[in-house]
């Protein structure tokens, strides 16, 4: 059984100039030890899906499909089981460089407070204890001590990383947990999680923007464009040999290193993201693909089978590929 | 907190003090050259004994002359002397502060309930209860405490009786003990009921847009997903973060009680700062009004000494550490 599943999760938000459907039919699946990526630009819904596996969205939101929580719907839940679920079962590594952290509060007492919550310790063990998960994530136990405003942004992920892991989550879902940090910092955070997902055997959904992040650390990977998902297959695969046309746009953004052409001429992407609460008619992709026919303004496909574990939702896929 | 920070702060609050020492002692000299003037205005008098009023009430010499006796005098704690009855200003202010204590501090006390009223508004915004005590704050704001006070008088007490008019205890009674205390509190009652009114709405609008800016934050967000209950969010996160302005605005009003009020105080005859307030711009009696502006402002400064120390104790980032 999956650890963390997405039905055909829909997420429509309420605001003053009507429905914002954000996600728009996501299914997804997390097993045991595995990690997905799940990627795409601004807008595009992944955040909104890290809020949603634990039910954080704000009230009036229309949410249909289902979260399954090893087995369990999370959106059928009572109130008390739902608290007691939350950090649990599931725990998400927030953006350090946002105010994550209460600003008022030491750091050690907002993850000694997550522990007293979730188990039956003596404050005394849950400063033990925390003073421990700062050691796991490379910080001195000292640190518990101090305010937000006193640590790095580096540091201050990692505070929230231990956060994230003080009661033992089987899922770590990650929201862009290295947006804003240089690129040294960067790697240090990446290289972190992958090694506790490794050492503690944990279900990890990672989210970013930043398609390369993903591709050395995702077994598989979803791409995400206008609430939905265009492509998945193997980390690796996605991004040497993309199928959908948006995928390809993404790849092509990076240049490949040794390769001075690319560098010096990086190719990007036209436009903007859509806008959730006006979709263009057909595939939402097609007024920034490069590929478009007429068909494309007035058909929407869903994924399909592009190669053995690979799909993508595109109009042309079948016809190059299979 | 630093020692070092302390001692900016309250190096600080020192040199505000003195300057406005100084600005008072002047102001009252350009307002009124010579207030003995209108004592003897009218009446037949000697020179020897206007010379003497003069020396009395400290009007020998040049301004500056003047001023250095005024501040010898200040350091001594001697205010002067009143221009009625030729009292000590000290004495005369000592006997009206407590009773403006009581009202005052009562009334600010019970007006800070609108600060819970506001956090929880804020925090359930647009809800039913936050638009009941949103108007209920407005309104009350918005109406003068003179008003309020001359309704609530006329009502409460003339129509149904249910109060005292005015003054701090019956004047005939020859009550002691328990018995006075509860003569006192009733004559409080209305006075004290009227300012709190006029005061919550402040304290409540103040806290509810506090409390609203602190909804949006992330880490209210973290701390629901990390299994916290509504209230817990509230009270452990919220809280702590929208208590800031609501802290300098306390603060500041606690200084302010001890200037009294003065149109419920007139209004109800309570023998507190207030009323002294308006009996010395009536006489006018200069001594006794330079003595009370001195007293509020020293009263203002203090309060935000406390809350600048406060606010670097609840907010980390404030400095001091």
């Amino acid at each position: 059984m999956s650890v963390l599943e997405l039905q055909d999760l829909h997420v429509t938000y309420r605001s003053e100039g009507g429905p914002v459907p954000a996600v728009r039919g996501v299914s997804l699946s997390l097993e045991r030890g595995d990690t997905v990526g799940l990627a795409g630009e601004s807008g595009c819904g992944k955040s909104t899906i890290a809020a949603a596996v634990l039910r954080l969205l704000p009230k009036g939101t229309e949410v249909s499909g289902k979260v399954l929580l090893d087995g369990e719907d999370v959106y059928a839940m009572k109130p008390g089981r739902l608290r007691a679920v939350r950090w649990t079962s599931a725990a998400i590594v927030f953006q350090g460089a946002l105010h994550s952290l209460n600003p008022v509060r030491r750091v050690g007492n907002q993850i000694e407070e997550a522990i007293l919550l979730h188990t039956a310790v003596s404050p005394r063990a849950a400063r033990t204890r925390t003073g421990e998960l700062l050691v796991k994530v490379g910080l001195p136990a000292d640190r518990a001590q101090r305010y937000p405003h006193q640590l790095s942004g580096g540091q201050r992920q990692r505070v929230l990383i231990a956060l994230a892991l003080a009661c033992d989550p089987k899922v770590l879902i990650a929201d862009e947990p290295t947006t804003a940090l240089d690129v040294m910092v960067q790697a240090q955070v990446l290289a972190l999680l992958e090694e506790l997902q490794r050492e503690q055997g944990l279900s990890l959904l990672f989210i970013t923007h930043d398609l390369s992040v993903l591709t050395t650390t995702c077994e598989r990977l979803a791409v995400m464009y206008a609430g939905r998902i265009v492509e998945q297959g193997p980390g690796r695969e996605v991004f040497a040999q993309p199928h959908h046309p948006y995928t390809r746009a993404l790849a092509a953004a990076f240049p490949t290193i040794g390769d001075p052409a690319s560098r010096m001429n990086p190719a990007g992407l036209a436009g903007d993201p859509p806008d959730p609460s006006a979709l263009p008619s057909g595939c939402p992709f097609h007024v920034r693909c490069a590929v478009a026919t007429a068909e494309c303004s007035s058909l929407d496909v869903g994924l399909r089978v592009a190669a053995p574990g690979r799909s993508a939702a595109c109009v042309h896929v079948e016809a190059a590929h299979v | 907190m630093s020692a070092r920070f302390l001692l900016r702060k309250v190096l600080g609050a020192i040199s505000t003090l003195a300057f406005v020492v100084t600005v008072n002692f002047f102001l009252f000299r350009v307002v009124n050259d010579d207030p003995t003037a209108t004592m003897y205005r009218g009446r037949n008098m000697k020179p020897e004994q206007i010379a003497s009023l003069r020396q009395k009430f400290n009007l020998d010499g040049s301004k500056w002359e003047q001023y250095l006796a005024y501040l010898r005098q200040l350091l001594r704690g001697d205010l002067g002397l009143s221009m009625k009855g030729s009292r000590e200003v000290s004495a005369v202010i000592g006997e009206a502060i407590w009773p403006t204590l009581l009202l005052v501090g009562c009334s600010t006390l019970l007006a800070m309930l609108g600060i819970t009223l506001g956090y929880r508004a804020g925090w359930r915004r647009g809800s039913g209860f936050d638009t009941s005590a949103t108007s209920f704050s407005m309104l009350t704001y918005a109406m003068p405490d003179f008003w309020i006070g001359m309704v609530a008088l006329g009502l409460f007490s003339v129509k149904l009786g249910w109060f005292p008019v005015s003054g701090l205890e019956d004047p005939g009674s020859a009550a002691t003990g328990i018995s006075q205390l509860l003569d006192q509190l009733h004559h409080m009652a209305l006075p004290a009921i009227v300012l709190a009114l006029a005061y919550v709405g402040e304290y409540m609008i103040v806290a509810r847009s506090a409390m609203i800016e602190t909804l949006s934050e992330d880490y209210l967000q973290l701390a629901r997903a990390k299994g916290l209950r509504d209230a817990e969010v509230r009270r452990r996160h919220a809280v702590p973060n929208a208590r800031l302005p609501v802290v300098s605005l306390s603060a500041i009003n606690f200084g302010f009680v001890v200037g009294g009020a003065i149109a419920v105080e007139s209004l109800f005859s309570w023998p507190g700062i207030g009323q002294l307030t308006s009996l010395a711009v009536k006489g006018p009696d200069f001594p006794v009004l330079q003595g009370l502006f001195l007293l509020l402002s020293a009263a203002v400064i203090l309060a935000n000494l406390v809350a600048d120390l406060l606010y670097s104790r609840l907010d980390p980032r404030a400095g001091g550490r």
